[in-house]
């Protein structure tokens, strides 16, 4: 049986676009303690966060490369070569008319305000090292949500900022976590109070406009108790023939009963390394659940994770990946129950195309002393060539007697003659493959609010429409 | 120049030759039959007309005067031919519903949108007359679908699609008897001046119910004999060794 041909091009080209900005904030190349000094003198920040940034430098330097078990590509980042911060301003604008019109332009090309205007209950989008707007319908704001950068997050509300901050993802978590923690900027801080139940979503979009720049957006958000937030970042940036990097942290706390659903529709140009660290805590009956697609960037590497701490909580990973052409989505999802009767469950399908590689990466963690817990891990690959490839690495450890696990994983590969089915019936080679696509995705993409299973479905038939000659 | 014309027609899959300068027209408004035991190489001939891209091709496959060889597979869909299949594929997670709007939508110009609603009363009648339960418009395409509810979601994606030439392959294999009247009669009601069928069976059965203009004998990669429908009852009582003489004489 031959396979359906695909050649190298593929095509996302709707963010493929940058403009030439003179900056006025530029901490230059390479990365030392004077690159921090620079940063935190153009945000005047605390001397806590300039200690808390400069010990973070010493852990990244410390820390190896992680190539013992993930890609060698990861050598081909050239730390010196990257511009650390790139910014006209740390102040946002909370009117698109005061933005900047380059970056105005931007955003409204990537149809941000229309959005904002739709369906969204509050918006932040970020230009390289800044967000250039952010604002909250007043509605939500009047609930007491706090929804700012961590700029202003440190600053005007330093008492629930510094109990949480940095303390899901410790600074020594991995290298590129103590990287985000030196030279952080950008990200959202957002708190929901008690019993406030945000309706619509709040939404982040993060944009790389600059060549040889590196991104490090730092989220933090925190629900009370009882609370419920619903969270989702989108992301592109041009295509440069260098690599761009991008590292952020992100975390969650969902107090005693509270629900946090965070979304990433993550479509990076075809040169970004994306190294992200995500995990969230969740105490007594919280909730916690990441929908997690990848369907950009050279090299993602990314687990979400949500540690349940209390009795009854719940943590949940839905994941999407797409790799095309030379491009390795490794990601995958980490559980770790530390409390009876938690239940977790993830669900990870992959697509590779071409010679594109997709790598599930599971951790689940259930110590003997607990009883109750559940986990469920289910991981469906697609292989759309033969020559393209998928690898699962699960490392579950499930102790004690009074625990349940439940583990399926498949693979299985769109044929030539499914197809020439479709084709039979009138649709072209890239209409056949991104229908299978969306077929093989489809019960996942039903639990995304409505827009975003539109984003994605036009994403991925962008990208299959791209794959075919 | 409406029909659907094979002229000396090869068709190899790697050395192997499998249809051996084979010739047939079709005319719109008629129906043929190809019957043939199995390794004749009916179904070859039938994916080979549909532009299957494992084979190797030459001769002229000409619809309504314009060539096909060369042409994808799901341009000849466009302009009219139709191909059910002996084995129909199955889509995971793509509901039989959008899997023919989407067929339909293909047709259309940039920029059209089919109407929904009327696409589904449209699909609803036709699931009506062939006996289809509504449930199966969102069941995925084939998926857990008996041979019978198969055959018959073949003929149901042929009445969405109303080509101008439809080939049939092997279509009442699998069906018991009331599913192939139901097939049969979903194929009659389609009949008429602007449909040219080509029907591959190996059992005269079929043909008690979609009665042909035409019967052809397909032995080696050939057609050695064709005839009336008269063809079919005599290949019914007599089996097709008395035909093998012809056949060599074919090759000669």
């Amino acid at each position: 049986m031959s396979s359906p041909k695909a050649n190298i091009d593929i095509d996302r080209s709707v963010g493929d676009f940058h403009y030439k900005m003179d900056y006025e904030f530029d901490a230059g190349t390479g990365l030392t303690e004077k690159t921090i000094d620079y940063i935190v003198d153009v945000k005047g920040e605390p001397d806590w966060v300039r200690e808390f940034r400069k010990h973070a430098l010493r852990v990244f330097h410390k820390k190896p490369m992680p190539t013992h078990w993930a890609s060698k590509d990861l050598n081909n980042i050239v730390f010196d070569n990257i511009r650390y911060y790139l910014s006209s301003g740390t102040t946002p604008k909370r009117n698109w008319e005061d933005v900047p019109e380059e970056m105005k332009q931007t955003f409204e090309r990537l149809g941000i305000p229309e959005q904002e205007r739709r369906f969204l209950a509050g918006v932040e989008a970020q230009f390289d090292s800044e967000a250039a707007y952010s604002n909250i319908k007043k509605a939500v704001g009047d609930q007491g949500v706090i929804f700012v950068g961590p700029l202003e997050g440190l600053r005007d509300h330093p008492e629930i900022f510094k109990k949480w901050f940095g303390k899901v993802i410790p600074t020594s978590d991995n290298k590129f976590a103590a990287l985000n923690s030196a030279v952080f900027s950008g990200g959202s801080f957002i708190y929901v109070p008690p019993g406030v139940k945000v309706k619509h979503p709040l939404q982040a979009y993060f944009r790389i406009n600059a060549e040889n720049f590196g991104q490090f957006e730092r989220t933090l958000i925190i629900a009370d108790e009882g609370a419920e937030v619903m969270y989702m970042e989108g992301c592109t940036a041009p295509k440069f023939e260098t690599a761009t990097l991008h590292s952020a942290v992100v975390e969650l706390v969902a107090l005693k009963g509270a629900k946090i659903q965070y979304i990433t529709v993550q479509n990076w140009s075809n040169n970004v390394f994306n190294l992200v660290t995500k995990r969230g805590l969740a105490m007594e009956d919280a909730e916690i659940k990441w929908i997690d697609c990848n369907i950009g960037s050279r090299l993602t590497m990314k687990y979400p994770g949500v540690v349940m701490k209390g009795r009854g909580a719940r943590g949940e990973v839905i994941s999407i990946a797409l790799a095309g052409e030379g491009q390795h989505q490794d990601t995958g999802a980490k559980m770790v129950h530390m409390a009876d009767n938690t239940t977790s469950n993830v669900v990870s399908k992959s697509i590779s195309v071409g010679t594109g590689r997709a790598t599930y990466r599971g951790l689940v963690h259930v110590p003997k002393h607990l009883k109750g817990c559940k986990n469920n891990t289910e991981c469906d690959a697609l292989l759309i060539n033969p020559n393209s490839r998928t690898d699962t690495y699960p490392a579950i450890t499930v102790r004690g007697e009074k625990n349940s696990l439940q583990h399926e994983a498949s693979v299985s590969q769109v044929s030539a003659e499914q197809i020439f089915y479709m084709q039979s019936r009138g649709l072209t080679e890239g209409q056949a493959m991104s229908l299978s696509v969306n077929g093989f995705v489809n019960d996942l993409v039903r639990q995304f609010p409505m827009e975003y299973s539109v984003e994605l479905k036009r994403l991925i038939d962008l990208q299959m429409e791209g794959s075919v000659g | 120049m409406s029909s659907l014309q094979i002229k000396d027609l090869h068709v190899s899959i790697g050395d192997k030759e499998i249809v051996r300068g084979l010739n047939l027209e079709i005319k719109k408004g008629e129906v043929h039959a190809v019957m043939g035991l199995n390794g004749s190489g009916k179904s070859t001939l039938a994916k080979a007309i549909a532009g299957h891209p494992d084979y190797t091709v030459t001769g002229s496959v000409l619809l309504d005067g314009e060539e096909m060889m060369g042409v994808e597979p799901d341009e000849r869909s466009r302009k009219g031919l139709f191909l059910a299949f002996q084995y129909p594929n199955e889509i995971p997670g793509v509901s039989n519903a959008n899997f023919i709007r989407a067929a339909l939508q293909a047709r259309l110009g940039e920029g059209e949108e089919l109407d929904a609603v009327e696409f589904y009363e449209h699909l609803y009648e036709k699931m009506d007359l062939l006996g289809i339960k509504r449930e199966m418009t969102s069941r995925s395409v084939n998926e857990g679908f008996s041979g019978g509810e198969k055959k018959r979601n073949e003929i149901l994606q042929m009445m969405m699609l109303a080509p101008t030439y439809a080939i049939m392959d092997e279509t009442d294999s699998g069906l018991d008897i009331d599913a192939l009247k139901v097939v049969a009669e979903g194929v009659n009601a389609q009949r008429g001046p602007n449909l040219g069928i080509l029907l591959i069976t190996h059992y005269q059965r079929l043909l008690d119910y979609i009665v042909p203009d035409i019967v052809h004998v397909m032995m080696d990669g050939q057609i050695v004999k064709t005839g009336g429908k008269e063809l079919a009852y005599e290949l019914e009582a007599k089996g097709y060794d008395w035909l093998k003489p012809e056949a060599e004489l074919a090759v000669a």
